[in-house]
């Protein structure tokens, strides 16, 4: 099963740059795909990437980042994540970012229909299973 | 921080270093081309290759530095600079694609462990470009978000930047989906495998850096 962990803007609000980063990457380390509201800064994001390279390992292979905005084209995902989140509210930061281990979050970007086909996934899919011999 | 500064303020200050000591970096994500690009430049201006060009990524997975880089352009008009050729900047690191491609496990390990470094480094020397020229295939889709970062980051520096659209030879490649992706920058197309359009290319480059 693959979970998704929401993080509202005022739980990173007050974080300083570096653990924010570390909060953030040590839930998608933990197999979850973190979905935040707002974005991060410019370089925020670059030392999101060099702390990612330093824990990169055998089990560990990456992340993959996007960021989803709230543009007319795409205003259906948003929708469509809004209503996944009903219970939470979301600011006036604009975007989502998704972080999560690499193979996942692809997917979801490309087709942001597909993210409770992939809720549902689990690791028995033949898809993953392949994954995981090749370790 | 206060040495990127000091760094900074001597570079342009310091009256001997003056335009020779200008670095211009090629950044991308893995296997944009910017090693290909790299060695066109070389080739074309020095007659000698600098870097390694794989099909399989992460090949750049140490700085490399060609100095004095000399291009003339029509008017007769100088250009020089040292030339950066920098590791592919990515979010993971593909060891199945090592593996796939035929390189041997150990091999495919010690690739990936560097390639994490090269990662690192490229992002380090970001700091110390005065101007880049932003490599990408231009077969793919330009709105991933390694893109983004990186060229947000280059703003954030206040580094200009010039977008090369790689691989026009191809019948995929597609030159205004990197012009709608980035509207604000100069996008050139090449194929710096084959040459073409290289002398708009260094047109281009002139224009950064004047
Ligand atoms: N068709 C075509 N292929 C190209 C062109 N430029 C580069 N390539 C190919 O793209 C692949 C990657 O080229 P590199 O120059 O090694 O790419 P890179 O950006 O340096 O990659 P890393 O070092 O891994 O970051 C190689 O197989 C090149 O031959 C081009 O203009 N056209
Ligand atoms: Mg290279």
């Amino acid at each position: 099963m693959v979970t998704f962990q929401f993080v509202p803007y005022q739980d990173i609000e007050a974080l300083t740059s570096a653990k924010r980063i570390n909060k953030l990457l040590n839930i998608v380390k933990g197999d979850r795909i973190v979905i935040m509201e707002g974005r991060l800064r410019k370089e925020e994001e670059a030392d999101l990437i060099e702390i990612t390279m330093e824990e990169i390992g055998s089990k560990f292979r990456g992340i993959e980042l996007s960021v989803i905005y709230p543009d007319k084209t795409k205003l259906d995902a948003m929708q469509k994540l809004r209503s996944m989140f009903t219970n939470m509210i979301l600011g006036d930061r604009q975007g989502l970012t998704i972080i999560g281990p690499a193979s996942i979050v692809k997917r979801i970007e490309k087709d942001p229909d597909k993210i409770e086909l992939f809720t549902k996934d689990n690791v028995n899919s033949p898809r993953y299973r392949g994954k995981r011999k090749n370790k | 921080m206060v040495k990127t500064f000091f760094r900074k303020f001597f570079k342009k200050f310091n009256p001997f270093n003056k335009k020779a000591n200008l670095k211009v970096g090629l950044y991308g994500p893995p296997n944009g081309g910017k090693s290909t690009l790299a060695n066109r430049i070389c080739m074309d201006w020095l007659g000698e290759e600098m870097s390694s060009v794989s099909h399989i990524s992460h090949e750049t997975r140490e700085i490399k530095i060609k100095e004095q880089v000399t291009i003339k352009n029509k008017k007769g008009k100088e250009l020089m600079f040292s030339l950066v050729d920098t590791p592919g900047i990515a979010t993971k690191i593909d060891y199945e694609e090592f593996l796939k491609k035929g390189i041997k496990r150990t091999e495919a390990k010690k690739r990936a462990k560097e390639a994490t470094k090269g990662v690192i480094d490229a992002i380090k020397w970001l700091d110390n470009m005065d101007f880049v020229v932003v490599v990408l295939d231009a077969t793919k889709d330009p709105y991933s978000q390694v893109n983004i970062t990186i060229i947000g980051n280059l703003q954030a520096r206040n580094i200009p930047v010039l977008i090369a659209a790689n691989k026009v030879d191809l019948n995929k490649a597609s030159i205004d989906a990197i012009k709608a992706a980035f509207p604000q920058y100069e996008v050139v197309g090449i194929s710096a495998k084959y040459g073409k359009n290289v002398e708009d290319f260094y047109d281009n480059l002139f224009k950064l850096v004047n």
